[in-house]
């Protein structure tokens, strides 16, 4: 009813004419509109949907690869992939490797984060070193830092850290330029607020800079995680002994396609993961700067 | 009464590529101790340019500023300043952001909590403490922001039109609450307001200024009574004294216009 009584209020002619012209409306009444309604599936239905779908493309991959539409030696086929994802994790290094890409993953993460961040606060405290290290950030932060990658490891060796310094290059510099975005921001009446309450330059910095730059920073958290795996993964595909990144490598060299899917998706699962523990962290930060 | 706030010949100018623009012709002022005295201006006329003078966070190109006699020009941290932001802290509480000033003297957090929660439910802000700013009312803001300033201990208080950007109920109430810790606290205020009948109600003495340069116009004693009700806004008194204010700024800006 209600939805009628708008619609009537909106198409009725002598309402939105002006007086007077009511005469010529009436001849070319408006067609009766109405709103379009679009009614919510209950939530079993969606997830139905979902899994039917899901079930739909595997049972179709299966079926073409067992008839021959698709050539199973390049595309592999979900009976074959299930098989070979048993035997990786009762067989293979499975734990090994998921624990080495997330170890040097979240490692790449936090330093690359923190220390970039701090540098990019930094910023703050003298317009001059500012203005100075500026086309030096710029240069670093076009460079496509990927290509720093076998001499990053040709430098730091083939073991875990050469993989979390590739994820640090990748995550340092975007975690610099939103922390000095967020300082660029800062207001500065609040900063003449503190210090016309006598504060000192370190006492306006971490109870005014700081806390005004940290909804920025969390900004960046969640581009940094996705940064931080490519920058892992990129390392392992280069020269590893361990992780996801070279078990897919290794699997794709020796044609090993059902291994290279295992990998895919175990690997997959593991930054869906990463990527909600970081939205709870930023959801849990963003409450305590209350923005 | 001794002169609380003395400004001697304090002026300012900027080199600009046309010559020299004097933003604040020198001019002196003496604010006697626990007075509440009004700038009252057009935009441009350098009322705020002369609050960050006396809060120490201009330097003035000319003159000294004298706080007790002392001179304090370029020193920070001697007034209170309310911007007129209310620049509360969003995240922090409402009695984390009050203990502000206390905090960066560097008063132990507890202690100083504990001395503003008495003051916060006695000036309206009650059910409020552990609220954050954004959950309170523009009204409210300002309580809050004016609390701020007056728990940081200084004997004056700069207030760069604290009520500008609230509606005229609220300001009007706003007005008797601000009477009313004044009288409680006994500081000295220097008031900005565009406001002509506000500056008039609320002060003991209004400086009327004028642009270009910066200059005071004319100074004007408020002798009406204290305490003071709404109705001598209605008086011959009160209505021949706004009357030569809004006549001064009038000419002002005719001749500015010429």
């Amino acid at each position: 009813m209600a939805i009628q009584d708008t619609h009537r209020v909106a198409g009725l002619p002598g309402v939105d004419a002006p007086p007077g012209t009511s005469s010529r409306t009436k001849t070319q009444p408006k067609p009766a509109r109405r709103l379009p309604v679009q009614k919510d599936w209950p939530l079993w239905a969606i997830i139905a949907a979902q899994l039917g779908l899901l079930i739909g493309i595997i049972g179709l991959w299966e079926l073409s690869a067992r008839a021959g539409w698709l050539d199973s030696f390049f595309w592999s086929q979900p009976s074959k992939i299930g098989h070979t994802f048993v035997v990786f994790f009762t067989e293979g290094d499975a734990w090994t490797d998921i624990s080495f890409t997330f170890r040097s993953t979240i490692l790449g993460f936090i330093i690359g984060t923190t220390t970039g961040s701090l540098f990019g606060l930094s910023f703050w405290w003298s317009r001059n070193y500012a203005a100075i290290a500026q086309p030096y950030i710029i240069c670093f932060e076009s460079m496509p830092k990927l290509a720093l990658a076998p001499l990053i490891i040709l430098v730091f060796g083939l073991g875990l850290t050469s993989k979390v310094v590739i994820a640090i290059a990748l995550t340092f510099v975007i975690s610099t330029l939103t922390a000095y975005a967020g300082v660029k921001a800062v207001d500065p009446d609040g900063e003449k607020l503190f210090y016309s309450l006598g504060a000192t330059r370190w006492q306006v910095f971490r109870k005014f800079v700081i806390p005004s730059c940290l909804p920025w920073i969390i900004s960046v958290l969640r581009v940094n995680i996705g940064l931080a795996l490519t920058g892992a993964i990129v390392g392992e595909f280069i020269s590893s002994q361990h992780g996801l990144g070279r078990t897919i490598f290794y699997a794709g060299s020796t044609y090993e396609i059902s291994l290279v899917w295992v990998a895919v998706f175990v690997l997959s699962t593991l930054a869906v993961i990463m990527y909600a523990a970081v939205s709870w962290l930023e959801s849990v930060l963003r409450k305590g700067t209350r923005q | 009464m001794p002169v609380k706030v003395r400004l001697d010949r304090v002026g300012m100018a900027f080199a600009t590529p046309g010559g020299v623009f004097r933003a604040v012709e020198p001019l002196d002022l003496s604010i006697e101790a626990g007075r509440f005295v009004s700038l009252v201006g057009p935009s441009g006329c350098g009322k705020s340019t002369l609050f960050n003078v006396i809060a120490g966070l201009l330097q003035p190109t000319e003159g000294r500023v004298l706080i007790d006699g002392e001179d304090a020009t370029g020193t920070i941290g001697r007034v209170g300043y309310m911007l007129q932001k209310d620049l509360l802290l969003p995240w922090r509480t409402v009695l984390d952001n009050v203990i502000l000033g206390m905090e960066v003297q560097g008063k132990p957090l507890k202690e100083a909590r504990e001395r503003a929660l008495p003051l916060l439910q006695k000036y309206g802000l009650a059910g409020f403490e552990y609220l954050y700013p954004n959950s309170l009312s523009g009204g409210m803001r300002q309580r809050a922001a004016l609390l701020r300033t007056l728990l940081f201990d200084t004997d004056v208080i700069l207030l760069d039109e604290p009520f500008g950007a609230l509606d005229a109920q609220t300001k009007l109430q706003m007005q008797e609450w601000l009477m009313q810790l004044w009288s409680d606290f006994q500081k000295t205020v220097v008031f900005v307001t565009h406001d002509v009948e506000e500056a008039i109600y609320l002060s003991d003495e209004i400086h009327v200024m004028g642009t270009r340069p910066g200059r005071i116009l004319e100074s004007i004693p408020i002798a009406i009574s204290r305490p003071r009700d709404r109705v001598a806004t209605l008086t011959p008194q009160f209505i021949a004294i706004k009357e030569r204010c809004l006549r001064l700024l009038n000419t002002h800006a005719l001749e500015e216009a010429a």
